[in-house]
């Protein structure tokens, strides 16, 4: 039935539509198509688009499970015979598909977890699941246009890699996967890529800089700042890891809305400062310090006893660089036996650890090592756990929330140790 | 009764309704702030927190936060707790696209309009808001309300 014969008069659309688009609003290639066009040509209005866009990779966030619609919409498209337009990775899911019985998920919760999975796996999408599709096969390459969703894969890739994508959330996502088309707007194009704030740091002392939990903490910090804007840093005189930019995009991508930041020098769209402003004058500079700095890093932290109960990894999913360092760090020692220790990661990475021997080093510790999903998307930590302890800026924001769990941030080696310990371990080296 | 203004709103997703305001002049995220359940709101630092919205006309400035904001509203209105218009004065796609896929999937929808700051602002909970679908938006305040 169509919105004219329910009586419903529309304005004709606003959108300039190639003869392929056309098409697939007609519903002459078919009615999944059909559907998702007239969804995406209703919501480019909104983008501010005129047109549509071609892409050519789509990152899905549609299969974490959340009330019954997300399920329904799925599942629609799938029976309609949805498929995907262009290669598309799937974002973390509700349950570890190998192992959830052994993590103890609830059979009925996981059979609506695995039909959502199911849905988009039908419709030709990859079964990734996982929340670093940037660290996958799967990654964009610098200029392409891409449509992603998933915040912290949205800044990274705008940010770090230089590919092209706005945040599309649950069900636009798929509409843009299934079409191959997105509204011509926002990072897309080139000016609104341009930074408006800068970020001057204080010199800082290049012990803190080389240091991994330097990054989400300058991370959270850009987010508490800048809220949606696009900031410039300058003065980070280092050159950081991929997995340390992962865990800064992650950080600002969780206290703000930042899909896209620079970093002078480092990030591909900053070769300079005059680059990444386009040349034109900031609207505003935030100078940071130390101080600073050691002001947010107590903000993610929200316990102050030394209590523990859950110490995890993964948020994003740690790569598999980050779990051969815990697995260096772990080997030999064993965590508290009230303490549960995650590693949240995807299932190739955990595949490649149990090839290299790495993943029985880490389960002799006592660490879960759980693929597909992550601790704030299913429901894998013991309800009765207070206190959170992990080197992710993202799962210290959320898991107050989400878990109801105090959190405590620190670097990873003050993670494993602490875990060892049964208590906190406090290490502040270079941030006193 | 009396007439209050009758105003040219922008319908972003058209209906024709008639239904009671509720006013505030603070963005509200569907995420986290709107129970889908009851149709109630439920930000405690929102100014609306404890009032029940489903069926009224929400009158705020615009949307903000999770994305998943989108899915709240779908599931509002699977549920019949959604608000019968949202009427905003900044585009908020999360909700739009709330809007939209409620009439693609569900021929259910709450009417999005587009209102100008100042216009906006005339609506006080309570006040009677009839919307037709070419964006007109009539507003009425029984005699003795504020």
């Amino acid at each position: 039935m169509t919105l004219a014969d329910r009586g419903v008069k529309q304005r004709p659309s606003p959108i300039a539509l190639t003869t392929a688009e056309s098409e697939m609003v007609s519903g002459k290639r078919g009615p999944a198509l059909e559907l998702a066009s007239r969804i995406l040509i209703r919501m480019a209005p909104m983008y501010g688009a005129s047109s549509l866009l071609p892409v050519t990779k789509a990152h899905l966030d549609g299969v974490i499970l959340s009330g019954s619609s997300g399920l329904a919409f799925a599942e629609r498209l799938a029976d309609l015979g949805g498929q995907v337009a262009v290669p598309t990775s799937l974002n973390v899911m509700s349950m570890d598909q190998e192992r959830w019985r052994s993590w103890g998920q609830d059979a009925d919760y996981a059979g609506r977890a695995y039909r959502l999975g199911q849905a988009y796996v039908r419709m030709g999408a990859q079964p990734t699941f996982t929340c670093a599709p940037y660290q996958t096969a799967y990654a964009p390459s610098f200029g392409e246009q891409i449509a992603w969703s998933e915040s912290n894969a949205v800044a990274y890739a705008n940010s770090v890699i230089g590919a092209r994508t706005n945040r599309y959330g649950d069900y636009l996502d798929v509409c843009c996967a299934l079409t191959g088309r997105v509204p011509a707007a926002g990072l897309h194009l080139d000016e609104p890529r341009l930074a408006t704030v800068v970020i001057q740091l204080d010199p800082l002392h290049d012990e803190l800089v080389s240091r991994d939990d330097f990054y989400p903490v300058l991370g959270y910090f850009l987010g508490t700042s800048v809220a949606d804007e696009i900031p410039v840093v300058c003065g980070l005189e280092t050159t950081p890891s991929e997995d340390q930019l992962k865990s800064l995009a992650a950080a600002a991508a969780s206290s703000g809305a930042i899909a896209m930041f620079h970093i002078v020098g480092i990030t591909p769209e900053a070769p300079s400062i005059t680059d990444a402003l386009g040349g034109r004058v900031p609207t505003r500079t935030i100078r940071v310090t130390l101080a600073d700095l050691n002001k947010t890093r107590e903000q993610l932290s929200t316990s102050r006893t030394d209590d523990v109960d859950v110490v995890a990894f993964g948020s994003p999913h740690c790569s598999l660089e980050e779990c051969r360092t815990l697995a260096r760090l772990m080997a030999g020692q064993r965590a508290a036996k009230d303490v549960d220790v995650f590693i949240t990661t995807s299932r190739v990475v955990r595949e490649l650890l149990a090839r290299s021997g790495d993943l029985a080093i880490l389960e002799s510790f006592g660490a879960r090592v759980t693929a597909d999903t992550c601790i704030v998307v299913a429901p894998l930590v013991n309800p009765s756990a207070r206190v959170l302890m992990t080197n992710s800026a993202k799962y210290a924001h959320y898991g107050p929330g989400l878990l109801n769990v105090a959190s405590v941030y620190a670097s990873t080696e003050a993670c494993v140790e602490s875990a060892i310990l049964g208590r906190v371990v406090r290490e502040d080296g270079p941030w006193s | 009764m009396e007439l209050i203004g009758r105003f040219r709103g922008e319908p972003l997703v058209a209906k024709k309704i008639s239904a009671k305001a509720l006013a505030a002049d603070v963005p509200l995220s569907f995420w986290g702030g709107y129970e889908a359940e009851t149709g109630m709101i439920i930000d405690q630092r929102h100014p609306l927190a404890g009032e029940l919205a489903s069926g009224r006309v929400l009158v705020i400035p615009t949307g903000r936060g999770s994305c998943s904001g989108s899915g709240v509203l779908l599931e509002a209105i699977f549920a019949h707790t959604a608000p019968a218009a949202i009427i905003i004065s900044l585009i908020d796609p999360i909700i739009g696209l709330g809007c939209i896929l409620g009439d693609e999937l569900h021929q259910s929808h709450p009417a999005l309009i587009l209102m100008n700051e100042i216009d906006r602002q005339q609506i006080a909970t309570g006040d009677t808001v009839s919307i037709d679908e070419e964006g007109w938006v009539s507003v009425l305040r029984h005699r003795g309300a504020s």
